[in-house]
């Protein structure tokens, strides 16, 4: 679900419709500018998600103080999850590069760069949300030649680099293909400005998962923290009396001729 | 002389892979972390390459990228794959990520009345063949669709059972029996989705046909059935003299007289607050559109009868619709009926109104 701001400037536009269009299929991109503030009332927000069935939203907007910018939000049932508020610093759109683009509808690899991303808190929500709002349809089989496109994200230096490639491959000498990047589509250096994070109830209900889908867990095995794993395995009962242990050969007995022939050196 | 022997054929085939291999293998201090479900890699690694770089770091990005697309895209090659219409295709595990869900887990259905009696009784569902010997046709024929093993309907004789009528139609019983089933069957479902849904079933009584029932209850069967149509109702003809229903809409429901004082009190403070308030309740826009837009109504209905009237009568009499220069007491009449509302519209228009005349809200599609 794209919405348009109050002043939401040309760079904004662009980025919303550029969003919009690698996200075809599944998108809605609103034409009426709406004048509402996501990190005060998020009332309309959610009228806005129940009528068009979405629980994913951008909303693009420039003021003075915030300029270019661009608000993700997630929702779970209806209501606002997380909220992350970025600054678009520079935007390359889809028109402006030249190349060949590849149908819509592609269900791109998405790849983070950078230690920043697992670190802080605030960075881990980050990068949750363009895996929901980029991944495809979660399919059970992949044709290995429509690997079509890559989303790239670094985080470096407080900014997010996002860049979008088309992926070519090329002959190798063995079966994996050896791989050149082609820059295509949308390029946009973000920064993190506000975030608000869901309330912990409300995230641990969303997280919720039915019994059918939880891993099932396997019995007699636990885990180190260094990743090692431990089995348990239980015996039957031994019959200690005929246990194999070490051979201590001092403690032999020795044939009764042997003691009385030392006797008899003594 | 002898060519190349064996052992330095084979030393050169491994040299060879081995620049091959090295070709598509990056080198990184942390393993990249994969979700192939997701299709998705996170790189650990401190981007010191990228520090390094001046501003706008675009070409170490693209390598970067390249990098981590290369790891990606051996572990892909590296699934199961198969061949399905010309195309490779690779099976992915599951998504391995955790995302918050979009909706709530769906709630569990309560039992239907057969399951609650079978987990009662202790009673499981029996294990059934797909194929059943049918002796008539002499192979292995399916339990129950086409081509069943027993058939009751393809048989062309029927033998009158000892006890029954030799006049009675045992084709016909047998179709009857049938959609008699049928229809229970489909009653016992509705009436277990009404128990999930926690909602009733509409009532029935009274509306299969006994021999005795009174005028009232034979009344309303009728009107029931009347209503029972895809249109609910709206094309269904009544005889010459039938008087239309009367009291078939919805009832009208009161509050008690004496109960909740809290609500009671609640909703005077509230009326008192409506009228101190400076607000005035009745929307001067929507009331003046709504004028407006019944107006246009019996406008065009009044149209359309005259034109079908001067059709009928094979020529135009008069103008029929609009007027030109109405008299003036038709705009002092329309004045009288807006005297209710605040605003009125101004005296003399007629028929004929211009856009810019209004003084009421804007002319709102």
């Amino acid at each position: 679900m794209l919405i348009k701001g109050e002043n939401a400037n040309a760079t904004v536009m662009q980025v919303l419709k550029d969003v919009y269009a690698l996200r075809k299929p599944y998108g809605v991109l609103y034409k009426k500018k709406n004048i509402t503030r996501p990190f005060e009332d998020q009332t309309s927000l959610e009228f806005f998600s129940k009528k068009s069935d979405c629980s994913l939203f951008m909303f693009g907007s420039h003021n003075k103080k915030r300029p270019s910018n661009l608000v993700i939000g997630l929702m779970y049932d209806y209501h606002v999850l997380h909220v992350i508020e970025l600054g678009i610093e520079k935007f390359v759109s889809l028109k402006d590069t030249k190349n060949s683009k590849c149908p819509e509808g592609t269900k791109p690899i998405l790849i983070f760069a950078g230690d920043d991303f697992d670190t802080t808190g605030d960075y881990r929500r980050l990068k949750s949300l363009p895996i929901d709002l980029f991944r495809g349809p979660t399919v059970a089989n992949i044709c290995l030649a429509g690997l079509e496109y890559v989303l790239h994200f670094t985080a470096l230096k407080g900014k997010v680099y996002f860049r979008s490639y088309k992926l070519l491959l090329k002959k190798s000498g063995c079966r994996t293909p050896w791989i050149e990047l082609e820059e295509m589509g949308p390029s946009v250096d973000l920064v993190l400005r506000r975030t608000q994070l869901a309330s912990d109830d409300l995230y641990k209900l969303s997280m919720k998962m039915p019994k059918a889908l939880k891993p099932k867990k396997k019995k007699n095995r636990s885990h180190d923290t260094f990743g090692t794993t431990y089995g348990k395995i239980h015996m039957w009962k031994q019959d200690l009396s005929n246990l194999q242990t070490r051979k201590m050969k001092g403690l032999k007995k020795r044939p009764v001729e042997k003691i009385t022939e030392d006797q008899e050196k003594k | 002389m002898e060519g190349p022997s064996v052992e330095e054929l084979l030393a050169k085939a491994e040299q060879d892979e081995a620049e091959k291999l090295q070709r598509i293998t990056v080198s990184k201090e942390l393993e990249l972390e994969f979700d192939l479900g997701n299709l998705l890699a996170s790189d650990r690694n401190p981007p010191t390459a990228l520090r390094q770089a001046g501003p706008v770091p675009e070409a170490e990005l693209r390598a970067l990228a390249r990098d981590n697309t290369q790891l990606l895209i051996n572990q892909l090659w590296q699934l199961p794959t198969e061949r399905v219409e010309e195309a490779l295709v690779a099976r992915l595990p599951e998504p391995t990520t955790r995302l918050p869900r979009e909706k709530p887990v769906p709630k569990p259905r309560p039992l239907t009345r057969w399951q609650q009696f079978a987990r009662l009784k202790g009673i499981h569902p029996k294990k059934k063949t797909n194929l059943v010997w049918d002796e008539v046709s002499g192979q292995w024929r399916r339990r129950w669709g086409y081509k069943r093993a027993r058939d009751d309907t393809t048989e062309w004789l029927i033998e009158v059972p000892d006890g029954a009528d030799p006049l009675e139609d045992q084709f016909a019983k047998r179709i009857q029996a049938k959609k008699e089933r049928v229809a229970k069957n489909e009653l016992n479902r509705l009436r277990n989705l009404a128990r999930a849904h926690k909602t009733q079933l509409p009532s029935t009584a009274g509306m299969h046909p006994t021999g005795h029932q009174s005028k009232e209850e034979l009344g309303r069967a009728m009107q029931v059935a009347k209503v029972s149509t895809a249109s609910v109702g709206r094309f269904q003809e009544r005889l010459p003299k039938e008087k239309a229903p009367r009291g078939s809409g919805k009832k009208r429901k009161f509050q008690p007289l004496f109960g909740d004082f809290a609500a009671e009190k609640k909703n005077q403070l509230e009326l008192l607050r409506i009228m101190n308030s400076k607000k005035s309740k009745l929307d001067v826009t929507r009331a003046t559109n709504k004028q407006m837009r019944e107006e246009d109504q019996e406008e065009a209905a009044k149209k359309r009868k005259m034109s079908q009237k001067g059709k009928r009568r094979g020529g135009w009499q008069g103008t029929g619709g609009k007027r030109k220069g109405g008299p003036p007491s038709q705009g002092g009449k329309r004045k009288g009926g807006l005297g209710g509302k605040k605003q009125s519209r101004p005296p003399g228009l007629g028929s004929k109104r211009k856009a810019g005349q209004h003084q009421g809200g804007k002319r709102r599609k």
